[in-house]
């Protein structure tokens, strides 16, 4: 059955009642001032689809591409409504009936996600030659002499915002199984896909927090996608397929938690539940799986991470709110909580915190302009802060604002809560082998 | 005024078919974003020629339905039209457009020791041009009273396109008739505001915010009386119930005890010296009564989130039910606690949902029905309610509207508010101010 906005079941569009308490919370209507831009905007046209008042047209498709899906609308609606339900039906829909399709963009759709991201070794392979690529030099001679000209108009523009590959990925960092000297958990390590490719090293911090905090960790070396980007993009039945995938390599009951460290899969990890309800044999082990999930921030504090004896030297630090871990999963005190654990960090709170920073999944690449204008936004309140340091703790978001960071020539340093933390452990341990 | 400013496409229009008010919608043809008093001008001057009505609205956050599209009309948003001119701290106004947002005018007011009191519940992004053209009201009613009393210079442009301006800066004005007065709450349908002058306060210097959580809701109501007779007049004392409660903590996960009947929340502000007397004595007064629990916010932000969590009351409600049904009744004070339990009474009798919840210190409440609008049968036991309360209200000497506006949801209930010559009197300046009925038809009265 095709999702529709039709079938919806339609006490969640009711759910609005339009009180526009949304509005301020709203990127794209703040940027505009327009109603169709806001979340009550968008859900009223949904309405309209639903009630075959309005039919699907390309403005519409635009519309749906147009919203960030950085839910800052679900943290500020006081009435609950599942706006990220409504979004994902609504792309859906727009996906399935095929609007506002050129023929590149449908050529992209299928190398990435439906070729790359269903193929765990096809896209580390892809990622080995892209490595290559900037390895041997050739991406700056072919810059030099001007041979990405020859680049098709849509890779021209994405080509300088290709994040530089890491030289291991993470099989070649973190073992399939390890332990720590005394054992209280046992929990799975979800490596991702931009993660892994771009930021293998933070999968290996992460397994040496778990590791610092008594946890034995088990990192499969291939892992499927867990089928965000699917999900958030309109393609739900490649969305059910991978969590089915992710769940056969990682048995929910096996583990205590199921870690995640990247803000936007781990969102969408936590809803298995919703995904596949309607499924006989899944259906019941994703309510158990959605019960395991843990962002990494949140298993730490949770179990009453320990505090490193050393630190990193006096640093002033910066946080920005991923916003599919602060709208989508709630996590918003914990990376604070961890990161005020280490010694000589001063924390300074970032004005617009968890406003977005325009990365939004695919949205820089499918909307650039208005990324642009969000990411010129967070740049300066980043820079404002006087922070040496901004951490965060999704690979969308590293990318984006270090890009911002760099484009605007500034020294400040991108790093994620835990590697911090995995840093000032280390440290710890230096300290004591130095005695 | 160039073509993104002017919305045709159904995709562009449908989402100016509403404002706040639930179960309200209207079609739209065209809506127009001016940017200047000048586009606005020239804007009616066009609609005046074409015979078109005009419908203005600003972030569209209205309860009445006061600013839904009547068949046929161009809409005209002024949210463009959002910039604070001038705080003149000397004179003690601000001088602002009318699509500046309400909470982006106390906190230019802030940055000079002043602020602006009116704080309606959606004051993050009303438009001040709405607030004034509904005469909004807010949580600090009882000691600061309500949007009227801040107005004191507008500029508007008229149902035939001039513009004119009334009031100044001066404290005391008594050349000739009060227009202003005439346009506060006048609801769109006799003049477009464009500008507004502003009386602002110094801020206190000192304010506490105190919580009371009770077994029944008329020991509440009886601790806002003792209160008052006591001679103190605190800046807010507003009160949740159960239902609302519940909801509200579902939101906003403060830690509000579910289980008591009656929440009240008080404010007092001021010199530190006369706070911290003020607070002691309300505490005791709660105590008094009967509290269950009795406790002062830590601080500022603690006391803000207490603040906040009660301003998103009214949407917090729409969680349990599809279609939340909001009443604005308000009665004199002392009448309060016989008007809850009769809501309350009401609700029983008509087998509906309710949640109550509202400013106790100024008679102000906010029945709220959760209900479903697909439901034919529910509703029409709404209607019946909502026709027992208003004769109620009425018997106890209140009125129908408190800060919502007459619209389109009270309408049907002015004249028996205001008898037959008020009623007609309203009409007739309507008649002669905008003969061809273009400004905002159908809203106040047919």
């Amino acid at each position: 059955m095709k999702p529709s906005l039709k079938l919806l079941d339609y006490s969640i569009l009711q759910q609005c009642m339009h009180c526009g308490m949304c509005l301020p919370a709203c990127p794209t209507y703040v940027a505009t001032n327009k109603e169709r831009h806001s979340p009550r905007g968008r859900i009223s046209l949904m309405r309209a689809v639903a009630d075959g008042e309005l039919k699907l047209s390309p403005a519409f498709a635009d519309e749906m591409s147009y919203c960030l899906g950085c839910l800052a609308c679900q943290t500020a609606c006081p009435a609950g409504v599942d706006y990220s339900n409504l979004l994902e039906t609504a792309r859906a829909e727009v996906q399935s009936a095929g609007l506002n399709q050129t023929f590149t963009s449908r050529f992209w759709r299928t190398v990435t996600i439906r070729g790359l991201f269903m193929r765990p070794r096809l896209l580390r392979f892809v990622g080995r030659l892209l490595w290559l690529y900037q390895r041997l030099g050739l991406q700056t001679a072919f810059r030099k002499i001007g041979l990405t000209k020859l680049l098709p108009q849509d890779l021209r523009r994405l080509e300088p915002q290709c994040p530089t590959i890491a030289t291991k990925f993470s099989p070649q960092l973190i073992r399939p199984v390890e332990s720590p000297a005394k054992k209280n958990h046992r929990v799975a390590l979800l490596t991702g896909c931009v993660q892994d490719l771009v930021f293998a090293d933070i999968n290996r911090d992460t397994a040496d927090v778990l590791l610092a905090n008594g946890c034995e960790v088990h990192t499969p070396p291939v892992q499927p996608c867990c089928g965000s980007l699917h999900a958030h993009n309109g393609e739900a039945d490649a969305a059910k397929m991978l969590a089915k995938r992710v769940m056969d390599l990682f048995p929910p009951s096996q583990f205590d938690a199921i870690i995640t460290n990247a803000g936007g899969c781990g969102n969408h990890l936590r809803h298995y539940g919703a995904l596949l309800a309607d499924d006989a044999i899944y259906g019941p082990l994703a309510k158990l799986w959605d019960t395991k999930l843990r962002d990494i921030h949140e298993w730490m504090m949770e179990h009453g991470c320990r505090a490193p004896r050393a630190g990193l030297g006096d640093l002033t630090v910066t946080y920005h709110d991923s916003c599919h871990l602060t709208h989508g999963q709630k996590v918003t005190k914990q990376p604070r909580d961890l990161l005020n654990l280490i010694p000589g960090i001063r924390l300074v709170e970032l004005p617009e915190a968890n406003w977005c920073c325009g990365s939004a999944g695919i949205y820089n690449i499918t909307q650039p302009e208005q990324s642009e204008q969000l990411l010129v936004r967070k740049v300066g309140h980043v820079i404002g802060t006087g922070a040496s340091v901004l951490a965060t703790a999704n690979p969308g978001c590293h990318l984006q604002i270090a890009r911002g960071l760099r484009q605007a020539g500034s020294p400040i340093t991108l790093l994620q809560p835990v590697t911090l933390l995995a840093r000032a452990y280390r440290a710890e341990a230096k300290m004591k082998d130095g005695r | 005024m160039g073509e993104a400013h002017v919305l045709t496409s159904a995709e562009d229009t449908i989402p100016y078919g509403f404002d706040g008010t639930a179960a309200l919608k209207g079609p739209v043809g065209v809506v127009v974003l001016p940017g200047s008093t000048a586009e606005v001008s020239a804007v009616v001057k066009l609609a005046c020629e074409l015979n078109v009505t005009i419908v203005t609205r600003g972030s569209g956050t209205g309860l009445s339905g006061g600013s839904v599209p009547s068949a046929g009309c161009l809409v005209l948003c002024l949210t463009r039209l959002d910039r604070i001119l001038a705080v003149d701290a000397a004179n003690l106004t601000v001088r602002a457009q009318c699509g500046a947002i309400t909470a982006a005018i106390d906190a230019a007011a802030n940055k000079h020791g002043l602020f602006y009191p009116p704080d309606p519940g959606s004051m993050k992004i009303s438009t001040i041009g709405g607030n004034v053209a509904e005469n909004s009201g807010g949580l600090r009613g009882l000691k600061y009273g309500v949007t009227r009393d801040y107005v004191m210079g507008l500029e508007v442009v008229l149902p035939d396109g001039r513009i004119a301006h009334f009031g100044n800066a001066c404290v005391k004005d008594v050349a000739g008739y009060s227009m202003k007065d005439l346009f506060i709450g006048s609801e769109g349908t006799l003049g477009i505001i464009t500008e507004v002058l502003l009386k602002v306060l110094p801020r206190p210097a000192a304010r506490r915010t105190m919580l009371a959580s009770y077994d029944r809701m008329e020991d509440a109501a009886q601790t806002v009386s003792d209160i008052i007779a006591a001679k103190i007049i605190p800046c807010t004392l507003e009160f949740l119930d159960r239902m609302t409660i519940g909801c509200v903590e579902d939101y906003a996960k403060i830690g509000l005890p579910r289980d008591c009947e009656a929440l009240l929340l008080m404010e007092t502000d001021g010199h530190p010296a006369a706070v911290a007397d003020e607070a002691e004595q309300m505490l005791a007064l709660a105590r008094a009564r009967g509290a269950r629990d009795v406790r002062v916010a830590r601080d500022d932000a603690e006391a803000l989130q207490l603040a906040s969590a009660r301003r998103s009351a009214f949407s917090a409600l729409a969680r349990v039910r599809p279609t939340t049904i909001l009443e604005d009744v308000t009665v004199p004070r002392d009448k309060l606690a016989e008007m809850v339990s009769f809501v309350a009474e009401v609700a029983k009798k008509h087998k509906l949902l309710v949640g109550t919840f509202g400013h106790m210190g100024d008679g102000n409440l906010h029945p709220t029905f959760l209900t479903d609008e697909r439901n034919a049968d529910e509703m029409a036991r709404v209607h019946e309610a909502l026709e027992e309360i208003v004769t109620k209200t009425l018997a106890l000497g209140g009125t129908i509207t408190g800060e919502h506006g007459v619209g389109l949801a009270k309408k049907a209930w002015l004249r028996r508010q205001v008898g037959e010559n008020s009623h007609d009197l309203m009409r007739e300046i309507k008649g002669a101010w905008d003969p061809r009925n273009l400004l905002n038809p159908g809203k106040i009265f047919d």
